[in-house]
């Protein structure tokens, strides 16, 4: 992966297919999580006591979390013990097919089909929520849907400015107030503006707090009562926006934000930078929230839906 | 900050202490469990694999067996090994150069770069130097204007760059122009870039090249994962940095992090960013967060603050007072603006040794905080005869100071009880000598 300059690489991610630039996307984890697990059965045909280890080992470093790691490693020492497995190529497939099951169950697409339909995006400092703002809007200007942007965080320099960016970029609208406003006041007045003008979908930038400072997850739960005084529950999607190169302080943003404002789906950014995927697999079994989307470059349409299957089928 | 370490640590050692004698069996067992509590922290699984080694290799020599508290013998080689991992002594920017002396900052997107500039900015002009902010970062939109707005906040000049131009010329333009204007250090806030992206990372190596910075800071989240150390090597690799700044920390992240850059690197963690506020950069000291990191709470800290806050001379003059029994409502609202002076309760328990352990929630922390400043607007709503007689505060009065507070009655009883109990308890102290002190609860 890195003897390439990322030039070449761009033009083959033009010439590959969906599944292909996701491939790309995540060949980091896929040439650490999988290449490592291939050169681990590699060669080798008894599963023994430093195969297992080896693959716990791997497993810890995908950021995956104990919990999952020891549940999964409990389930695949049961299977060996009853000679299930027979072989280390059998344990590889085995490994493959309980990542997946954890997977599919958070499988869930976003559905637009109520107008205006407000996604709420949440998160802590530096996760990427603007850039993924930028990249859904534009995603939904080009399927011929209005959007109209709430930037609600008027706390960060040049936030506003940001969003603005992205606003004109897309093609979207975008209401604003000034620098430190009321965020609620931004959010009533995205929702009475697309109301009014028969917006189809409402995109609003909080900003980013961390979930251990109080005072500031009060003000979010504050936006989401105006939110849903205004709109009925079906009609909000609130999306948790997390950092995949984050390690085990995930579970706790998940935890945390979901228990203050109800998280709906989660958005995982920044998984080409990582070689830990793992964080996703670690979630998903510790939550059900869906994941909706993943982020896998710098691209518009490298922000993707979130697929098990080729998700798992790109790891391996 | 790191909480959640110290909290699993204590639980391990828990265990140990039970133990009179140490077998190599429960060494063992135990720095098992200290590398899941480690890995669980984010450590880098390579860097858990050293540290326990060393720790194993040291605890089942005769260290250990031979020593009288084989337990605290323990628990201090892995504090030893925590901190000479983290870097032995905490490490200065060096700065010592022809001026105007560059620092630049580099990381990944989303790491925190453009608000440590500023704060960095801040930080060096505390220490009487004049610095330029120069945003570097012509990608992230609106990343050039952010910075603007932090200088703007500051009062400290920014070199005015635009998106279109190049970064290695604005960063080689922009000392020229710290130069020509009187601005002795300048700092670069470049774009976030992934540490597998060759033509950016190239790109920060031209910068380098061109404006020759003295320091070359790492800006890392304090919340990353295993892959900290992969980013950590190809920052360094390419850079030769001089030094990290973790960010972030005022979350409950448990800091493996900082572990593990440090052990790949080899380089001094210089900074660590505890807050949005432009003021919240602290310096690092690996001892402290070592102790932190095994619970034994970061008392140097604590003490520095006070030392810091505290006038000795109003010290004397509130000691003078107890004796006398002259301790009024004004001495008591002084006692409170000092401790408000400290930091948020939040941050002060924290270093609190044994804190750690409590269950006291952030909820409950900005409640107390709340309280205080409750208590400071009722005092303050007095008239000064009624803070130096407060036998005098009869029901109407006490009825006014509510209204003029903006609390209720029941808040102001409960205030001047305080402030009752807080008399006796210092009567009690200056008689009993600091001796007497642990078997007394705050009233508040």
């Amino acid at each position: 992966m890195s003897e390439q300059s990322s030039d070449p690489q761009d033009n083959q991610l033009q010439k590959k297919g969906l599944l292909g630039r996701l491939k790309a996307g995540l060949s980091k984890t896929h040439n650490n999580l999988v290449g490592r697990l291939d050169r681990l059965v590699f060669g080798k045909k008894q599963i023994d006591a430093d195969l297992i280890e080896e693959l716990e080992e791997i497993l810890i470093t995908s950021d995956m979390g104990m919990k999952t790691v020891q549940r999964l490693m409990l389930n695949v020492q049961e299977r060996v013990s009853r000679k299930t497995l027979k072989d280390a190529i059998e344990l590889k497939t085995a490994i493959k097919d309980e990542i997946y099951k954890i997977l599919v169950t958070d499988e869930k697409p976003l559905k637009l089909d109520s107008k205006p339909f407000l996604i709420m995006v949440a998160g802590i400092n530096g996760v990427g929520k603007t850039t993924t703002i930028g990249k859904l809007a534009s995603q939904l200007r080009a399927q011929g849907k209005s959007v109209v942007l709430a930037a609600a965080d008027t706390f960060r320099a040049a936030a506003i400015e940001q969003l603005d960016i992205w606003a004109q970029r897309s093609g979207a609208d975008i209401i604003k107030q000034s620098f430190g406003s009321d965020p609620s006041a931004v959010i009533f007045d995205a929702i009475a503006s697309a109301k009014r003008r028969g917006i189809d979908v409402i995109i609003a930038d909080t900003a980013g707090r961390l979930h251990t400072k109080v005072n500031l997850m009060e003000e979010l739960k504050k936006m989401f009562r105006i939110a849903r005084r205004e709109l009925p529950e079906e009609m909000i999607e609130t999306l948790l926006v997390l950092d995949a190169t984050t390690g085990q302080n995930a579970v706790s943003q998940v935890k945390i934000f979901n228990k203050a404002v109800g998280v709906t789906g989660l958005v995982v950014t920044k998984l080409d930078g990582t070689a830990k995927g793992g964080v996703i697999v670690g979630i998903a079994d510790e939550f059900k929230i869906p994941v909706r989307y993943i982020g896998i470059g710098e691209q518009i349409d490298d922000l993707r839906a979130f697929n098990a299957k080729d998700f798992v089928d790109a790891l391996f | 900050m790191f909480e959640n370490l110290s909290d699993k640590l204590n639980s391990v050692f828990k265990k140990l202490r039970g133990h009179g004698k140490l077998t190599e069996s429960n060494i063992k067992s135990t720095l098992r469990e200290v590398k899941l509590v480690l890995l669980e922290a984010d450590v880098s699984f390579k860097v858990v694999k050293t540290f326990i080694d060393e720790v194993t290799k040291k605890a089942v020599g005769e260290e250990v067996l031979l020593s009288l508290t084989p337990a605290q013998q323990l628990i201090k080689i892995i504090n030893d090994e925590l901190v000479h991992i983290m870097g032995d002594e905490n490490s200065e920017l060096d700065l010592r150069a022809v001026p105007p002396v560059g620092i630049m900052l580099v990381g990944l997107q989303g790491s925190g770069k453009t608000t440590t500039a500023g704060k960095l900015a801040n930080y060096l002009r505390k220490h009487h130097r004049t610095p330029l902010l120069v945003p570097a970062d012509v990608y992230r939109p609106a990343a050039i204007e952010q910075l603007k707005t932090l200088g703007r906040q500051l009062d400290i000049p920014v070199y005015d760059s635009k998106p279109s131009e190049n970064p290695v010329n604005i960063c080689k333009a922009a000392k020229q122009y710290a130069l020509e204007n009187g601005c002795d250090t300048y700092i670069m806030d470049t774009a976030g870039r992934l540490h597998i992206d060759e033509k950016l990372m190239d790109e920060l190596k031209s910068i380098q090249k061109a404006a020759a910075p003295a320091e070359v800071l790492f800006v890392a989240d304090a919340m990353t994962g295993q892959e900290a150390v992969n980013i950590a090597k190809s920052f360094n690799d390419m850079l030769d940095i001089t030094g990290v700044v973790l960010t972030k920390m005022d979350g409950d992240a448990r800091g493996g992090a900082a572990l593990s850059i440090r052990h790949i690197t080899n380089k001094p963690i210089k900074f660590v960013g505890v807050g949005e506020k432009l003021n919240q950069l602290e310096k690092f000291y690996p001892d402290r967060m070592a102790s932190r990191i095994l619970g034994m709470g970061d008392v140097m800290s604590l003490i520095e603050k006070a030392q810091a806050s505290f006038d000795e001379k109003a010290a004397i003059d509130l000691q003078k007072k107890i004796k006398k029994n002259a301790f009024n409502l004004e001495d008591f609202k002084e006692q409170l603006l000092q401790v408000t002076k400290l930091g948020s309760l939040d941050s002060l328990m924290k270093m609190v040794p044994g804190f750690s352990k409590m269950k006291a929630s952030a909820k409950d922390l900005q409640r107390g905080e709340k309280e205080l400043t409750k208590t400071i607007a009722i005092i303050n709503s007095m008239t000064k005869d009624e803070r130096r007689r407060c036998e005098i505060l009869n029901g109407s009065r006490r009825k006014r100071i509510a209204l003029g507070s903006g609390t209720t009655v029941t808040d102001v009883n409960r205030t001047i009880k305080q402030f009752l109990e807080t008399k006796k308890m210092m009567q009690r102290v200056s008689k009993l000598g600091l001796k007497g002190m642990s078997k007394l609860k705050m009233p508040f």
